[in-house]
């Protein structure tokens, strides 16, 4: 029974030890969610302006973008996920890769080849695991995204839509895709983030929450030096920003997930101890009341050898 | 005093600057623009530079702005780039080895960049 306690008593330290660990994990989630909602909130501006901005290109001029036009059949389609670089997140990266097989498997079904993208060692592990081929990743920087980040993930994009026949950064027509969708995860509130997609490419303009008001009439630009170079640079710059957002929303739902699973590890490793120390209690107190009966049945039986040996 | 104009230099991740001012240059690329009180609407893209804003007392702001662009309407500003910097931010010995840097990695939106770090840096001191 004294061995019982012992180990009892080991596992209850080693819970205790993980406790403090997730308990600190679940700290730093929660100081660094913060931290994701001010950058958040100090990228809207850009956003807004951008997204004015084309809207009065696209609204005050006829203009055909590559960017912009939707091909009739299209037969190749790209999908970025962005996921995350660790794991510790509960369901966060299975569930986002789950939507993104989802929409592959629709892909295909309309019969459109998937070349795929990939943001995060998660997505990464996913399908290197699996064997199955992706044509880029990006890693390291799941938790606390940079605009360049955005950059370099958007020119990649960018480049493999935009094949124009005119343009000579034309890259590899393998790699050429008429869609650009993107799996992320949608913070919706510190309980609620759920897996989304939205379609990048060909652009539609979204009024989503950072655009201006509906009522603000847009005022008739003048563009320098024409609507067309104006509309050029925007649009690149548009889905940059786009793609900030997704990351942006990707880091704090992520970190979100995490301070949840681990607020949970944390729980349940309380229970766990708690548990552990009851039992520990039990044995402890089984083992005096045995050594309290042997030493009075021993006091007993000597008693007894006595008494019939006087 | 005439009308003022509402100015907002953006940067991808932060505002770098806001407030009233009687007049800004900017460098387009179809050359340097001035922007004072009751433009007409105006979008029109900018080139790695310097933009400078007059505010109606007190010191000229200038910025460091890569590619981005400008739009006036209604008497409203906005500078959009996706790095900008204002003059007390930059540091010139810094500056200049990240141009270095750039220019032995060859990456051409980087040496832009910092030159026109350089360019506010000289126009400042």
């Amino acid at each position: 029974m004294a061995a019982s306690v012992r180990e009892l008593r080991a596992k209850i330290r080693s819970t205790q030890a993980t406790k403090k660990i997730t308990r600190a994990m679940e700290l730093i989630a929660a100081s660094r969610i913060i931290k994701a909602q001010q950058r958040a909130a100090s990228a809207a501006p850009y956003a807004r302006e951008l997204t004015r901005a084309v809207s009065a290109v696209a609204t005050f001029s006829n203009v055909d973008h590559p960017l912009t036009t939707e091909k009739d059949n299209p037969t190749k389609a790209a999908v970025l996920v962005i996921a995350s670089d660790r794991g510790l997140a509960g369901a966060y990266s299975s569930s986002v890769l789950k939507e993104a097989e989802r929409l592959v498997e629709k892909l295909r079904g309309e019969g459109k080849d998937v070349d795929l993208y990939l943001s995060g060692r998660k997505a990464e592990a996913y399908y290197n695991f699996r064997s199955r081929p992706f044509v880029e990743s990006w890693t390291g920087f799941s938790d606390k995204p940079e605009y360049s980040h955005a950059r370099t993930i958007g020119n990649t994009l960018v480049k493999t839509f935009n094949i124009d026949e005119s343009n000579e950064e034309a890259i590899d027509p393998e790699r050429a895709v008429d869609e650009l969708h993107v799996v992320f995860t949608r913070f919706k509130s510190m309980l609620v983030q759920e897996p989304d997609v939205i379609r990048l490419l060909p652009l539609e303009v979204v009024e989503g929450t950072e655009a201006p008001s509906e009522h603000e009439v847009l005022p008739l630009y003048e563009f320098e030096p024409s609507a067309h170079e104006v509309l050029d640079a925007l649009l690149p710059k548009y889905i940059h920003s786009r793609i900030y957002y997704c990351l942006l929303q990707a880091s704090a739902s992520e970190l979100a997930s995490r301070q949840k699973a681990m607020k949970s590890a944390t729980d349940n490793a309380e229970d766990l101890i708690q548990k552990y120390t009851r039992t520990a209690n039990q044995a402890r107190q089984a083992g005096i009341t045995q050594e309290i009966s042997e030493i009075v049945g021993g006091a007993n039986a000597l008693a007894d050898a006595n008494a019939g040996s006087e | 005093m005439a009308d003022l104009l509402q100015i907002e230099l953006v940067a991808a991740d932060r505002v770098v600057w806001s407030g009233q001012a009687s007049q800004v240059i900017a460098r387009t690329v179809e050359g340097d623009l001035g922007v004072l009180a009751g433009h007409a609407p105006l979008l029109s893209l900018l080139v790695p530079g310097v933009v400078e804003i007059k505010p109606p007392d007190g010191e000229v702001v200038r910025a460091a702005v890569a590619e981005g662009f400008l739009s006036v309407a209604d008497n409203h500003v906005s500078i959009l780039s996706e790095d900008a910097f204002l003059a007390s931010e930059v540091d010139a010995s810094a500056t200049r080895a990240e141009l270095e840097a750039a220019q032995s990695e060859g990456d051409q939106d980087a040496v832009l960049r910092a030159e026109a770090k350089l360019r506010l840096i000289d126009k400042a001191s």
